[in-house]
């Protein structure tokens, strides 16, 4: 006999219990309903910005001046603790694609002529871009940016400068100009009610088995470890991306929601994240004895993804622990992703990396699950 | 012939605790084999090991000639299995669960069709089909669990304390089917509580702190010398009031147990007192009318004297 031929098919079992678990789905309406429509509900009710404290908002400068009057400008704006200069453009160019790719959330362009149009009494115009899709940045950093202006063109005026306002600040405010909360918190809620749903519905379905016993039974079945998670994921991943997809039509024709990027990576890169959560799931199922244990754990990982993914809050705000903390969370890479494509129409080149992320939390989440069961013997 | 399970002197650790402690016995085919012992003593940990899915510490087994510490992929092809807890999915119907059970076996089309047909005509299932399993009452549900462990046609059958909780009308149906499978040659593997269940079986094996101590025909157990310590009598002693007279036995140095069986007490004493002492000593409670004769020890009598024995020699 040979080794492939006797240790069998090491899917064995994964279409029986994938249509098995399609039975249960459509037996439990009231488990569906809620899996489907609570998300959705949320969703809806959802109408409300969250506004928060917003400091050092990263910022990328082009300083086309170069003169002491632009240096002491920038210093002001450094100053403010609102912006955190890190990083300096070299052109136009730079400043959008930092933008776009997320790596700054706001952009600050002092013009060549600006110091020589202060010299000849003229007007001299910064121009300030920021990430709309962020709309509790957008407002923060339109003010403090004001208030920075006026200060400096008071100060110029009382010593003595010519003109009405010496310096005058022209905001461009990209991706969301109309600064509507619905676009920034709708991408980011996709994140949080898909893995809501499926880490409870995954992990459900195994914990149950094995109060019921059903599991103890399978193990002495020909189902493998394996073919039982595939036939656990299939189901529910499915059910996932149905989901996904409804919440995005509801986007876009409830809260108007323009989807700038394209929809087709967006559906692409949100199956790491599926695989990542379907992962989580199953490994909280090889670790819950009970059903109230797996809904406690499944609330364990939900609850820091509402507040540590940049859902609700800035993660460049957040103590460094809690940073750490969001940069283990795949809700922190979906919601990038999310926004990313729908806000700012960024494409592969600015998200690939969050993407290989997930793709590498989801492949060790199932891995780890793998092993567990193997070394449980699927009990 | 070949005997269907073997089990070689099975050791099974969970880290210091030792839950089976070299087990050796043989299971022929067709053969009804009970095997017994209290919660706990190991014999659920048996029947894992010899599907193959825990593996021996030491000592080995085999099903059918595969070795359980190698094949329990093909192993698990050939055996059925059956809980105390039954396996079944509630929310399905009896035919779902027929289905599904059938397909994780392999089972498809045509083989799959006749296989159930011919489960649901031995079990009876008929006009069930279509309700979901979850309300099926207890005995059916069994008939179920029994028809989705042997849809696959296994040659063995390991049954977990199958009749637990079952009313006695629907526990002889059951068993009623067993022996009308092992007439076609399936070997049954069954492990119960119930004495009479035991009396069944071709042969029982005894399970005590994880150790095989009896082993054998229910005749041959009976007649171990162990269940019947040289020096001592069984009897069965009937009077009016056999409570009262319960307590006045136990408290007798020559009495080794007594137990109540209906109106009459079992007792184990010194074949020393004698039959006219014991009448003696009972008088003075009112029990002077009592009869007193030998008897042989029931299964449990046999079960209940090994199972102290041991206690006390392991103390």
């Amino acid at each position: 006999m040979t080794l492939a031929k006797r240790r069998g098919n090491p899917f064995s079992g994964a279409w029986p219990v994938c249509r098995k678990e399609f039975t249960h789905i459509s037996r439990d309406p009231a488990t569906l309903f809620f899996a489907l429509f609570l998300p959705i509900m949320q969703l809806l009710l959802f109408g409300f910005a969250i506004d928060t404290n917003i400091r050092q908002i990263p910022t990328i400068v082009l300083d086309e001046a170069r003169t002491q009057e632009s240096a002491r400008l920038l210093d002001m704006f450094a100053n403010s603790d609102a912006f955190h200069m890190n990083t300096v453009a070299q052109s136009d160019g730079d400043l959008r694609k930092a933008i776009v790719s997320g790596k700054a959330k706001a952009g600050i362009k002092i013009p060549a002529d600006f110091s020589r149009r202060l010299q000849n009494g003229q007007q001299a115009t910064v121009l300030l871009l920021i990430d709309g899709s962020d709309s509790t940045v957008t407002s923060y950093a339109v003010n403090v940016s004001n208030g920075i202006l006026l200060q400096e063109s008071l100060r110029r005026l009382a010593g003595g400068a010519a003109g009405a306002m010496p310096i005058e600040v022209r905001h461009t405010v990209l991706f969301n100009p109309s600064t509507r909360s619905a676009n920034f918190f709708v991408p980011g809620m996709i994140a949080i009610v898909l893995q809501a749903m499926i880490i409870m519905l995954v992990a459900f379905s195994i914990v149950r088995e094995r109060e019921k016993g059903t599991l103890e039974q399978l193990a002495l079945t020909p189902v493998k470890p394996l073919g039982l998670m595939v036939g656990k994921m299939t189901p529910y991943g499915l059910l996932g991306f149905l989901e996904l997809c409804t919440i995005l039509t509801l986007m876009r024709v409830v809260f108007r929601v323009p989807i700038q990027g394209s929809l087709i990576l967006l559906l692409l890169f949100s199956l790491p994240f599926l695989l990542t959560i379907l992962g989580v799931g199953l490994l909280i199922s090889t670790k819950a004895k009970t059903q109230t244990e797996a809904f406690q754990m499944a609330m364990g990982t939900l609850l820091p993804s509402v507040f540590l993914s940049g859902y609700m809050f800035l993660i460049e705000n957040m103590p460094l622990v809690f940073r750490w903390i969001s940069h283990v969370m795949p809700a922190t890479y979906f919601i990038a992703i999310l926004r990313g494509i729908i806000l700012r129409g960024a494409g592969i080149g600015d998200l690939w990396l969050d993407a290989l992320v997930l793709l590498g939390m989801g492949t060790a989440a199932i891995l780890l699950a793998a092993l567990q069961f193997v070394r449980s013997g699927a009990q | 012939m070949p005997p269907v399970i073997t089990a070689e002197h099975l050791t099974i650790r969970f880290g210091n605790f030792t839950a089976v402690d070299n087990v050796s016995f043989t299971v022929d085919r067709g053969e009804v084999f009970g095997f017994l012992g209290p919660n706990g003593s190991g014999k659920t940990t048996i029947i894992k090991a010899l599907c193959g899915l825990l593996k021996p510490s030491s000592g080995t087994g085999s099903i059918l000639g595969m070795d359980i510490r190698k094949e329990s992929t093909a192993i698990k092809q050939h055996v059925g299995y059956m809980s105390q807890k039954f396996g079944l999915y509630e929310d399905l119907t009896v035919v779902e669960n027929l289905d599904f059970y059938g397909g994780v076996y392999g089972l498809d089309g045509a083989t799959l069709d006749r296989r159930k047909k011919e489960v649901v005509e031995l079990t009876s299932l008929q006009p069930y089909l279509d309700r979901r399993s979850g309300r099926l009452s207890g005995g059916w549900k069994q008939r179920l669990a029994l028809a989705c462990a042997i849809i696959h046609s296994p040659e063995v059958v390991f049954l977990d304390e199958p009749t637990a909780g079952i009313d006695p009308v629907a526990r002889r149906a059951l068993w009623d089917l067993l022996f009308r499978l092992s007439g076609e040659g399936v070997t049954f593997f069954v492990t119960t509580h119930y004495m009479d269940e035991a009396e069944r079986c071709g042969r029982v094996g005894y399970i005590y702190l994880s150790k095989l101590i009896a082993l054998g025909t229910v005749d041959e157990l009976k007649q171990l010398p162990a269940a019947n310590p040289a020096g001592t009598e069984r009897m069965e002693l009937e009077c009016p009031n056999a409570s009262a007279a319960l307590v006045v036995v136990r408290n007798l140095s020559y009495v080794r147990e007594a137990t109540i069986f209906g109106r009459a007490i079992h007792l184990l004493v010194d074949q020393s007192a004698g039959h006219d002492r014991l009448l003696r000593d009972l008088s003075p409670c009112g029990c002077g009318e009592a009869s007193i004769r030998s008897v042989r020890p029931s299964l449990e009598d046999v079960f209940v004297t090994l199972t102290r024995q041991e206690a006390a020699a392991t103390r």
